[in-house]
């Protein structure tokens, strides 16, 4: 895969001497999704200001498709849409007029019938001539992506774009950036809900104060959170499993006192029952049984934790 | 250069202001009557001629040159300040485009609208006064001329303010005395010798007085001189938003 952008030993201080990102090393593959997760203050949004031009770094090189974002600005930018966290709109603006200058900004002829397609997407078409200020927050946030998309960027960077959102709009959301992702489109997204991330992202990463703690394919990390696994406590301690016992997919824990078995809680038969039958027939004592759940919520926590 | 975006910012800009045009143009107006009526009408009737003009006449370019410095001022620096405060500067700063664009649509667009509410006092003046206009192409080059330089001056207070007292500070502290000192009403002649060099510190003087001369053909210093010192002024303005350009500061963290 070719990185499309690519972030090396970033950092960034504010004025006050503040540092809020420590040499942060990100690759992003062109066409994918990438969920960026992390606290409060962690540094997202620091980051795709960064690599947008609103902050300029304090060291360390971004790319975008190959151009330097400070020396290069024009090529860099012209690839980017940015949906902001906060929403900062003109409020006697109408939808129509502000999507328009967007792109214009951008150095594109006026296309109406394009924004029009995008408000539509986006369910806003009825509010084209609407001013700004008489328009919900859910409404204003899709204003500020058709502002985005306008002047059709081939990286689009969403920061919090489901935050005050309703759960029936966010499932829009997704869709739109689901479309989005088939027509080539690479999406970053920041989010809260973790959910959001399994649901659209292709690449989770985590970041805290500063730094990025880790990036992995969704579904590596999903497999280790779509896993249960079940601990079966022995009255007597083992050291080798009986014969009819081998390919059930169990493990003697270290003291031989118990049984581990990790299976797939999204299947719609675990096998439970009939390892618990076998093990009956085994003749093994059973004493207690306890299962645990790693979520990707527990990793992000964990990870987060390690770092504090 | 990206035209595209210079335009766009333009447009939306005097779109803003063509939405409120009765507002924008209702006050200059209004202010300029009252004007015409105090000083033309009231004290005018006790002075007879300046210079060898009317009064009600000779008080025309220095009106003209009062709203326009005002109006470039403010409204080249709430349009860049506005941005900042609501938040929406982040899609200038994330557009391809650079700082030049930013002020030549800015600038642009707060001139522009001065020139118009400026052609529109001299517009309103033909109803009080008879005046007739020695040089036009200079009266016209002297009132673009003076939009854009005091556009720019609005364009770096619009950056450095912080809150909306600083930003009506500087017309309010510096602007409009230098203009009412610099002798919109009265010829710099007619001040005593003392006060008289005091003044040529003023900046504005030479503005109005080459303001003037194209007007009346008269002038209380050289038109050259006016000339010079308008360059002089919009060269230090550029010189400023260039090392704000340079340095990103108060836009870019
Ligand atoms: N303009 C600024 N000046 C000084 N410090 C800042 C500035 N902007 C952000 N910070 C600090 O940098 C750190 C990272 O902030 P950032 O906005 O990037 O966090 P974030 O991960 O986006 O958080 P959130 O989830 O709350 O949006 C915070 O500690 C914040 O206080
Ligand atoms: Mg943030």
């Amino acid at each position: 895969m070719t990185s499309i952008v690519s972030v090396r030993d970033l950092k960034k201080s504010y004025a006050g001497g503040f540092e809020a990102l420590s040499g942060v090393n990100l690759e992003i593959e062109k066409g994918e999704i990438l969920a960026l997760l992390g606290p409060n203050g962690a540094g997202k949004t620091t980051l795709i200001s960064t690599i947008c031009g609103i902050s300029i770094p304090t060291s360390g090189t971004v790319r975008v498709g190959g151009h330097d974002v400070v020396t290069d600005f024009r090529a860099a930018r012209n690839l980017i849409g940015l949906v902001p966290q906060e929403i900062n709109l003109e409020p006697f603006e109408t939808v129509m007029n502000t999507v328009r200058f967007s792109r214009g900004l951008f150095g594109k002829p006026r296309n109406d019938a394009l924004i029009d397609q995008i408000l539509k997407d986006l369910s806003l078409h009825d509010k084209r001539d609407s001013k700004i200020m008489m328009l919900s927050g859910g409404m204003k946030r899709r204003v500020l992506i058709a502002k985005a998309l306008s002047h059709e960027p081939s990286i689009l960077f969403l920061d919090e774009p489901t935050a005050g959102v309703d759960v029936e709009l966010r499932k829009d959301m997704w869709d739109v950036v689901a479309k989005l992702k088939a027509s080539g489109v690479t999406i970053i997204l920041t989010t809260h809900y973790i959910e959001e991330a399994e649901a659209i992202a292709d690449r989770v990463g985590i970041i805290s104060k500063g730094s990025i703690l880790l990036v992995e394919k969704k579904e590596d990390l999903m497999q280790r959170m779509g896993k249960k696994r079940l601990r079966i406590e022995l009255s007597t301690p083992i050291s080798e499993l009986p014969q009819e016992l081998a390919d059930r997919g169990l493990e003697i824990a270290a003291d031989g006192n118990a049984l581990i078995h990790d299976y797939d809680t999204r299947s719609d038969r675990t096998g439970i029952t009939a390892l618990l039958k076998d093990l009956q027939n085994a003749g093994l004592k059973m004493t207690d049984l306890e299962t645990q759940q790693s979520s990707l919520e527990d990793i992000f926590v964990d990870l987060v934790r390690e770092t504090s | 250069m990206n035209f595209m975006a210079i335009a766009s910012i333009y447009r939306f800009e005097m779109a803003r202001f063509f939405r409120t045009i009765t507002q924008s143009l209702v006050s200059p107006v209004l202010s300029t009557s009252l004007y015409f009526v105090v000083f033309g009408a009231a004290i005018g009737s006790r002075i007879d001629e300046v210079e060898g003009v009317s009064y009600g006449a000779f008080i025309v370019p220095g009106l003209i040159m009062l709203t326009v410095m005002t109006q470039a001022t403010s409204n080249a620096s709430f349009g860049i300040y506005f941005p900042k405060f609501i938040g929406t500067i982040y899609e200038l700063l994330s557009a391809p485009i650079s700082f030049i664009e930013v002020v030549i649509g800015y600038v642009g667009a707060a001139a522009t609208k001065a020139l118009f509410i400026g052609l529109v006092i001299l517009a309103t003046s033909f109803f009080f006064v008879d005046i007739q206009i020695a040089h036009p192409i200079a009266m016209i080059s002297f009132l673009v001329l003076t939009c854009v330089s005091f556009a720019l001056l609005g364009f770096i207070i619009g950056i450095w303010a912080g809150n909306f007292e600083q930003l009506q500070l500087i017309p309010l502290l510096v602007i409009t005395p230098l203009v009412f000192l610099g002798g919109s009403f009265y010829s710099i002649s007619m001040l005593p010798t003392v006060w008289q060099n005091i003044t040529l510190f003023n900046p504005v003087v030479y503005l109005i007085s080459g303001f003037r001369w194209a007007f009346f053909d008269t002038a209380d210093v050289p038109v050259a001189i006016s000339l010079f010192a308008i360059g002089l002024f919009t060269a230090m303005c550029l010189g400023v938003i260039w090392w704000i350009f340079k340095t990103g500061w108060r836009i870019r963290q």
